[in-house]
């Protein structure tokens, strides 16, 4: 099935030759491309989306576009950059942006609509996302009572990954509140391991991963309403829950008897890299169990099995009691720099239930929270894992925090003092730092 | 006059070389001397050359011992190169290659040419206001790229030259100025006064002293230059990333390189394999021109 | 906007080209016109004669470079220095807090005295090494293999340096089975000693990183003075030698005094070669564990905090710290101009 679909789309991308690509039965079945006749005759015309995707993952998200392109005739020009964060700004300012941008914060979406240069999401985009999406979406991109950004994909990262057949053999079961979960990181300490490994090094952006546990203990510790509260500093950044909540992380990242299995002590978390921490779990086994979202999946080497009954898999980490399941996640957004006919047309396209089923037909490690996702469509296990608890009725979801802050904090001073804090200083001294950062 | 003399002393000066070279090669390689001069090259080159290895050998193994074991178990690999040209991901390396070329010889001739003559000006020209000028321009070196790039880009963007090499050949080519017209202007004042002032006596103007004098004196030092501005270029990635926004028709290969390892990845393998392919053109370009630097960056007759 | 290439055929020089054959011509044509151009500038400035007219061939060479600049450098230099009257969005007139922030908060203080750490150490240990060994390797048998071999460097982009020198950092821990795969780690586990985490151990990191930079500037320190070497009067050399001169009075005496305006320059160009460094900061501790300096700063306030006003300050440091360089170069000219 989707092998069949995506050699159809490989064969109609050869050519510019749109009218002999839409006449092969593997596009024409592919989608309906009703909804897009109204946006008029668009063929010829040609799209540009700039985006932070890059080899190798930038091929499914261009192999996606193909049955828009045979529907329509118009060319999507795509455009990958690392730089992609600090580059949008520039082009956004000089004004010189792309028609589209993936963005993957809402701190930034906000920084591109202040430029002035942004264009609000058309009406088809708008009724798209409301169908589609839970109601929160829709709010981390409406600015001043404009919608700007459709969601595109999300992660999860309230997972925990472990090495299945460890479990197996230890006796260890999978646990599903927090106490069992620190009971679990003791009983491994007893057994003589040090159960857990953290790397929080990543170039310029060192020290994020902390802001992610401190996320999903805030979650856990404080509740999602005074989490809300926190992000958009109506509670201080340095409070009581805040306090409570660092110290909760505390007691596993500076805990000495848990960390840093496999890398070395407490203080070696700050230089080993995000991608390289949790390949301890299954190189000689000298780690059991490290935090990090569903697309660490694409850091394990490509002989490992990652599946429940593989080399290494994921657990959803507990909330407070069985019952309550916050979740922390992310996603992107798709903010346009230009109203003509055939962007908004493949606005429509990608914020579409056809859209999420195709592209997740053609790519591993990718998920959205778009609810016409049929989770079958989704090809390896830990996506399946993410999206079930992505649509899971009973989980509440909340957005990475930090990417929502102001960007003096979010993205500086948040990382900066999470990594002093790992390197010795004290919970209420990094507290106070981050605080006093945020923009008056 | 002035320009003779040398030229004359000079002549059974190097007849006699052999045997001073000689000399001052006894002399001067004492045991000490080359010992020190080992360590530095060894010192030099082991960090690169411990890359060099890495690059072949697997990832695994990579990550888990140090390039050192890679003479106790040589175990080598042709993946990481592979990886780099994109045997998966299908990146033609090749069509970047041609953007760098295209995007280097404009962005060195043109400076240089510019950089020489306002250089000439500096140097052998009175006129009002030149050291202040001269000053001015040697201190805007320290202007930082980073803020020239906003400005810079709504021009190009009102010009309609976004997209396209040119705006990678002018911002190059102002932002090498400062630098060169210094390094230039040091080198021209090295030349003796003598010979710019017989060449006037015999009625030559600016023009034809720049060209008939200078020039070829000059030619190692505007190689010299040449080389450090290729280098430069080639190895850039922050003028490449903000004005070459457009796409692969204009990127060069240091920006293909940097995307190399992936959205999350901190692939050393790839990193390793991708910088030596990147270094490849700098260094066989310093190889070929060497021999300039070893004359010297005045030509050999104004010596004396 | 750069979507029109794509439709139409006809090729046109400003245009995006988009095939090897458009590209060389593009390239061709932009020579060609900027060939053009100079000849224009050069035939009016043939022109003129005499002494009178010296002024106005001086204006006429000097035009292109000036119009560049002014586009290039000076307007977005001024801009620069204006935005730093602004707060972070750049709306509101704050005066001179920017400035007091980095006089004042510790964070920037500290980034203050690692950018004077750096250029106090770099420039020179750079340019020394580069003077010993181009003195050393002059004129013997292996003369362009040895300075090829120290050039290597430069050749390689300030990311690639990084990469490598991360490398030679890395760290592993001291468990059992776990080696280590950096060599300065390696080397003191060798001499019997416990791995050490060196980029996090300030102020250790901070020289760790300098002597990434003095391993890149050397090779360009030993190119430049290398030549200058070479251009000392054999004579004067061989005058000296028969004298029966030691090598160590030969080069204070005769090497070091020949060679000395090249040295500045090269200390120059090397120590605003310091003041911008970023890359290096950036690619291997992202600045953290107190390792960053005036242009990571920049970098990370501007385009990371969206502090534009603080951003711009910083730069307008940059200006401030270069001042002693440019008074340093201005008395040499002077001394120069008047010998």
């Amino acid at each position: 099935m989707s092998a069949g679909l995506i050699f159809g789309l490989a064969a109609c991308g050869g050519g510019d030759d749109s009218d002999s690509a839409g006449g092969t039965d593997a596009s024409a079945s592919a989608i309906d491309c009703a909804p897009y006749t109204k946006f008029g005759d668009i063929k010829g015309k040609t799209v540009t989306i700039y985006t932070g995707i890059v080899t190798p993952e930038d091929k499914p998200h261009i192999d996606s576009y193909k049955p828009f392109e045979a529907c329509t005739g118009a060319t999507i020009k795509y455009e990958g950059d690392k730089a992609f964060e600090t580059q949008i700004l520039v082009r956004a300012k000089a004004g010189n942006p792309p028609d589209l941008a993936i963005v993957p914060q809402p701190g930034l979406v906000k920084q591109l609509v202040a430029t002035g240069k942004a264009v609000p999401a058309p009406e088809e985009v708008s009724a798209n996302v409301d169908k589609f999406w839970d109601k929160a979406w829709k709010g981390y991109t409406t600015i001043d009572g404009k919608f700007y950004g459709a969601p595109l994909g999300a992660s999860v990262k309230s997972l925990v990954w472990y090495s299945p057949s460890e479990f197996k053999d230890a006796g260890y079961t999978v646990p599903t509140t927090l106490a069992e979960l620190q009971a679990l990181s003791d009983k491994m300490v007893a057994d003589g391991k040090k159960p857990w490994c953290a790397g929080i090094s990543s170039g310029d952006a060192t020290g994020w991963p902390v802001t992610d546990w401190m996320e999903d203990f805030m979650l856990r510790t404080a509740g999602p309403e005074k989490y809300d509260d926190w992000v958009s500093h109506k509670i201080p950044f340095n409070g009581p829950e805040a306090t409570t909540a660092l110290d909760a992380v505390g007691g596993y990242l500076k805990n000495d008897k848990y960390v840093n299995g496999g890398l070395g002590d407490v203080k070696s978390i700050a230089t080993t890299t995000f991608q390289d921490a949790g390949l301890p779990i299954v190189d000689g086994n000298t780690c059991s169990l490290h935090r990090q979202a569903s697309f660490y999946a694409a850091n394990f080497p490509k002989d490992v099995k990652v599946a429940e009954d593989g080399d290494v898999f994921a657990f959803y980490l507990p909330g407070p009691d069985a019952n309550t399941k916050p979740v922390l996640g992310a996603g992107e957004f798709v903010v346009a720099f230009n109203d003509r006919p055939e962007v908004k047309a493949f606005q429509t396209y990608i914020s579409s239930d056809v859209w999420a089923n195709t592209k997740a037909k053609l790519s591993s490690g990718w998920v959205t929270a778009n609810k016409g996702l049929d989770p079958n469509n989704l090809t390896n296990p830990i996506d399946k894992l993410a999206g079930t608890i992505l649509l899971d009725p009973k989980a509440t979801f909340r957005f990475d925090g930090s990417d929502q802050m102001p960007a003096a904090v979010g993205s500086d001073a948040f990382w900066k003092q999470a990594t002093s804090w790992i390197t010795g200083q004290d919970t209420k001294t990094t507290l106070d730092n981050i605080e006093k950062a945020w923009p008056k | 006059m002035s320009t003779a003399t040398p030229v004359t002393t000079s002549a059974p000066l190097k007849a006699e070389r052999p045997s001073a070279a000689k000399i001052a090669r006894k002399r001067l390689s004492s045991p000490w001397a080359s010992l020190a001069a080992i360590v530095l090259a060894v010192l030099w080159t082991l960090p690169t050359f411990g890359l060099l290895v890495s690059s072949f050998r697997p990832e695994r193994q990579i990550k888990t011992t140090g390039w050192w074991t890679f003479f106790s178990d040589p175990t080598t690999t042709w993946d990481n190169y592979r990886g780099v040209f994109g045997e998966e991901g299908g990146v033609n390396l090749a069509g970047f290659f041609v953007n760098s070329l295209v995007i280097c010889i404009p962005a060195v001739l043109i400076p240089m040419t510019i950089a020489a003559l306002s250089a000439y000006a500096f140097a052998w020209i009175n006129f009002p206001g030149r050291n202040i000028l001269f000053l001015a321009i040697f201190a805007l070196q320290i202007v930082p790229l980073q803020v020239t790039l906003i400005p810079l880009l709504e021009i190009f963007v009102n010009i309609k030259l976004t997209g396209t090499f040119w705006t990678l050949w002018i911002s190059h080519a102002t932002f090498a100025l400062p630098l060169a017209i210094y390094l230039l202007h040091n080198f021209m004042r090295e030349i003796p006064a003598g010979l710019i002032e017989a060449a006037r006596v015999d009625g030559a103007g600016h023009v034809s002293i720049f060209f008939k004098v200078m020039l070829p004196l000059l030619t190692p030092a505007l190689a010299a230059f040449g080389i450090f501005q290729f280098l430069w270029v080639w190895n850039d990635l922050l003028v490449a990333l903000v004005f070459a926004g457009g796409g692969d028709e204009v990127a060069p290969i240091t920006l293909q390189l940097a995307n190399l390892s992936g959205t999350r990845g901190t692939a050393w393998q790839l990193l390793s394999a991708g910088a030596f392919v990147s270094i490849i053109v700098p260094v066989t370009v310093f190889l070929l021109l060497q021999r300039y630097f070893v004359r010297g960056l005045l030509a050999g007759s104004v010596k004396g | 906007m750069s979507n029109t290439a794509s439709t139409t055929l006809a090729f046109f020089p400003f245009d995006t080209a988009t095939n090897t054959g458009e590209k060389v011509v593009q390239m061709l044509m932009a020579l060609l016109l900027f060939a053009a151009v100079m000849g224009v500038i050069l035939f009016f400035a043939g022109r003129f004669g005499g002494r009178r007219g010296d002024k106005v061939v001086a204006y006429l060479y000097l035009l292109p470079a000036i119009l560049l600049l002014a586009v290039g450098l000076v307007y977005p230099g001024l801009r620069t220095i204006y935005q730093s009257f602004f707060d972070a969005a750049g709306t509101a007139f704050i005066g001179l807090d920017n400035y007091g922030t980095i006089f004042t908060d510790n964070d920037q203080l500290r980034v203050l005295g690692n950018t004077v750490i750096w250029v106090a150490i770099t420039p020179f240990v750079a340019t020394a090494i580069g003077l010993i060994y181009a003195i050393l390797v002059d004129k013997s048998r292996y003369e362009s293999f040895a300075k090829a071999l120290i050039f290597l460097p430069v050749s390689i982009s300030f990311v690639a340096a990084a990469v490598i020198w991360k490398f030679v950092y890395e760290y592993r821990p001291d468990q059992g089975n776990v080696k280590q795969i950096g060599l300065v780690n390696q080397i003191i586990v060798w001499l019997g000693g416990k791995p050490q985490q060196l980029l996090i151990e300030s102020p250790l990191n901070t020289f760790l990183l300098i002597i990434v930079l003095i391993w890149v500037q050397a090779g360009f320190a030993m190119t430049i003075l290398s030549a200058a070497i070479k251009a000392i009067p054999d004579d004067i050399i061989e005058a000296a030698r028969l004298d029966g001169v030691s090598a160590w009075s030969m080069f204070r005496q005769i090497t070091l005094p020949s060679v000395r305006p090249t040295v500045v320059v090269v200390l120059t160009t090397i120590g605003i070669a310091t003041l911008k460094v970023f890359d290096i900061v950036r690619t291997m501790t992202g600045g953290q564990f107190k390792t960053s300096v005036v242009a990571n700063e920049f970098y990370s306030q501007t385009f990371r905090a969206d502090n534009q006003g603080l951003g711009a300050a910083l730069a307008v440091l940059l200006f401030i710290l270069v001042i002693p360089i440019v008074w340093y170069n201005v008395r040499t000219l002077r001394q120069s101009e008047a010998s």
